[in-house]
């Protein structure tokens, strides 16, 4: 894994500095890093959210994956514990959600 | 004869009924009608709702009628909204079923709280020992419930982002610790302050002293709390990730959602605000919508402030608009509050899309310096005073003397800091 990841740059906070250089097989070294083994339920979110961030610049908020995908709240817990929103956006090679104000 | 056009708002809040004034003497009349539509025929201080609970204000006190406001010449209607028809430039009212065509159309429904998005918030408990106060109802009971009080553990909840006035949880808190104090019985109460976000408020700086002043009030912070579930039965929240508080008394930050007709018009984004242009406040699908205030999907803070910021922009693109033009003016996200901290003091803060909380002093034409990020007592003093402006100035579209991009005098930065931010407000709003 720290073949893929080694030419990749992070943030201080692990999150990708360039979205656009991400692949589906960065995602999964990500993954594997923060102990994740994704499977398919963890790619639709992930699909989504690198959909949602092409078209509005922003990574998805929690309530955007849930209404806009088949994947619950509580599963979303289950799939990246620890902070879906963030862990998801870390997966998709995408910057660290803002927080709403 | 030219034909009549129609400008609808929708929603007599703070953002339709400034933008009503603001616009009114600014459109020929044998052109331009305007329309404010309503569901309610009162129109609500809703800054005021925070001190209902306890006692400062009643009910009476940040209520009067829609129409004192309305200037002559516009049309108010009380009605809900049934839907809006973008492709067929029309709305439909419940009252009815009343249609309304227009050529511009501006929606400032604002956002209201929603408990049923909350997994058993509305099972049992709600209005027994679970209160709102973004709603005059809720005030007013929580004001009854906390009279007679004995104590316990009183958690604070906010149950996701964004909400309407977001340091509104905060000022309770405190108010909550002065309440508590004065009569004697803060010993016999605990207070948390359950929030989803990693500290007490969004931005770093003001996080880092409101963080503060909850530590030096003995009022417990847990963050990152994100709430899946109201047990009324056990008296306990838990959030998604298992974690458990229980509650003797919990006075609850729904999650807020733009109006239902946004959603039913297929107009919103997931929590039915309005997706608009950040800097041009014209909706982002429809050339002749425009979203203001709280319905708008804006990074900056859902709060009366930021409309008064928006007016110019929203005045001088919409007159573009109507006279077939491209939008010129830009909003910059500026927005600023007053936060009660209790014990008769205050501390403002002030901030736009790209600039945090600074600590440092406002200067304010005519009512002088505020201290920033700071606590002081005349801070306080400017938000009762605001309750006056509100219903004698701001409201009914006069200027006030405050500028509307923000600006970095009396800031307390350093010189890298300053360089920086002086770029960024260099660059414009329009260019950011």
């Amino acid at each position: 894994m720290s073949d893929v990841l080694s030419t990749v740059k992070f943030d201080a906070e692990g999150y990708m500095v360039d979205a656009n250089a991400w692949t589906p097989e960065i995602g999964t070294a990500i993954a594997e890093r923060e102990g994740l083994k994704l499977n398919d339920r963890h790619w639709v979110v992930i699909n989504y959210a690198r959909r949602e961030f092409t078209s509005k610049g922003q990574p998805p908020t929690l309530r955007a994956i849930t209404k806009n995908t088949d994947v619950t709240t509580k599963e979303l817990y289950a799939l990246f514990p620890g902070g879906p929103a963030k862990m998801a956006a870390k997966v998709a090679g995408l910057g660290k959600p803002t927080g709403c104000i | 004869m030219k034909t009549m056009k129609t400008l609808l708002i929708l929603g007599a809040g703070t953002a339709g009924t400034m933008l009503a004034n603001k616009m009114s003497p600014k459109l020929d009349r044998r052109e331009w009608k305007i329309i404010l539509v309503d569901k309610n025929d009162v129109h609500a201080y809703q800054p005021g709702f925070l001190f209902i609970p306890f006692g400062i204000y009643k009910a009476e006190d940040v209520i009067l009628p829609q129409r004192k406001f309305v200037p002559r010449g516009v049309e108010l209607v009380t009605s809900e909204v049934e839907v809006v028809e973008p492709s067929a430039d029309r709305v439909v009212l419940c009252k009815n079923g009343g249609v309304l065509n227009y050529d511009q159309l501006v929606i400032a429904t604002g956002t209201e709280i929603r408990p049923d998005q909350v997994e058993g918030m509305l099972d049992g408990g709600w209005q027994h020992n679970i209160f709102d106060f973004y709603t005059l109802e809720g005030a007013a009971r929580l004001a009854d419930f906390l009279r007679n009080w004995q104590g316990g553990r009183l958690v604070v909840n906010v149950a996701e982002m964004p909400i309407k006035c977001p340091v509104a949880p905060l000022e309770f808190v405190f108010l909550a610790d002065w309440y508590f104090r004065k009569k004697g019985m803060r010993d016999r109460v605990e207070i948390v302050y359950a929030t989803p976000l990693p500290g007490a408020f969004t931005k770093p700086k003001a996080s880092a002293l409101l963080g503060d002043l909850m530590a030096k009030k003995g009022i417990h912070v847990e963050a990152e709390f994100n709430i899946g579930e109201v047990d009324s039965s056990r008296n306990v929240i838990r959030s998604w990730d298992g974690r458990e508080i229980a509650y003797d008394l919990l006075v609850a930050m729904p999650t807020n959602m733009g109006a239902e007709f946004i959603e039913r018009s297929g107009m919103g984004d997931e929590l039915n605000f309005v997706p608009t242009n950040r800097y041009t406040l014209q909706s982002e699908q429809w050339e002749n919508i425009w979203a203001l205030g709280d319905a708008a999907n804006l990074p900056t803070s859902k709060a009366g402030a930021v409309v008064h910021y928006q007016m110019e922009a929203a005045v001088n693109n919409l007159l573009s608009s109507m006279r077939g033009e491209k939008p010129t003016h830009c909003f910059d996200g500026h927005a600023n509050c007053f936060v009660e901290t209790g014990f008769d003091k205050g501390v403002l803060i002030d901030f736009n899309y790209e600039i945090e909380p600074l600590p440092g002093m406002y200067p304010l034409p005519v009512v002088g310096p505020f201290r920033l990020l700071g606590e002081s007592v005349f801070n306080h003093m400017g938000k009762l005073f605001f309750k006056w402006m509100y219903w004698n100035i701001i409201l009914k579209g006069i200027d006030v003397p405050l500028p509307n991009e923000m600006s970095l005098v009396g800031k307390s930065i350093t010189a890298e800091e300053r360089k920086t931010y002086l770029q960024l407000i260099k660059k414009g709003a329009c260019n950011v």
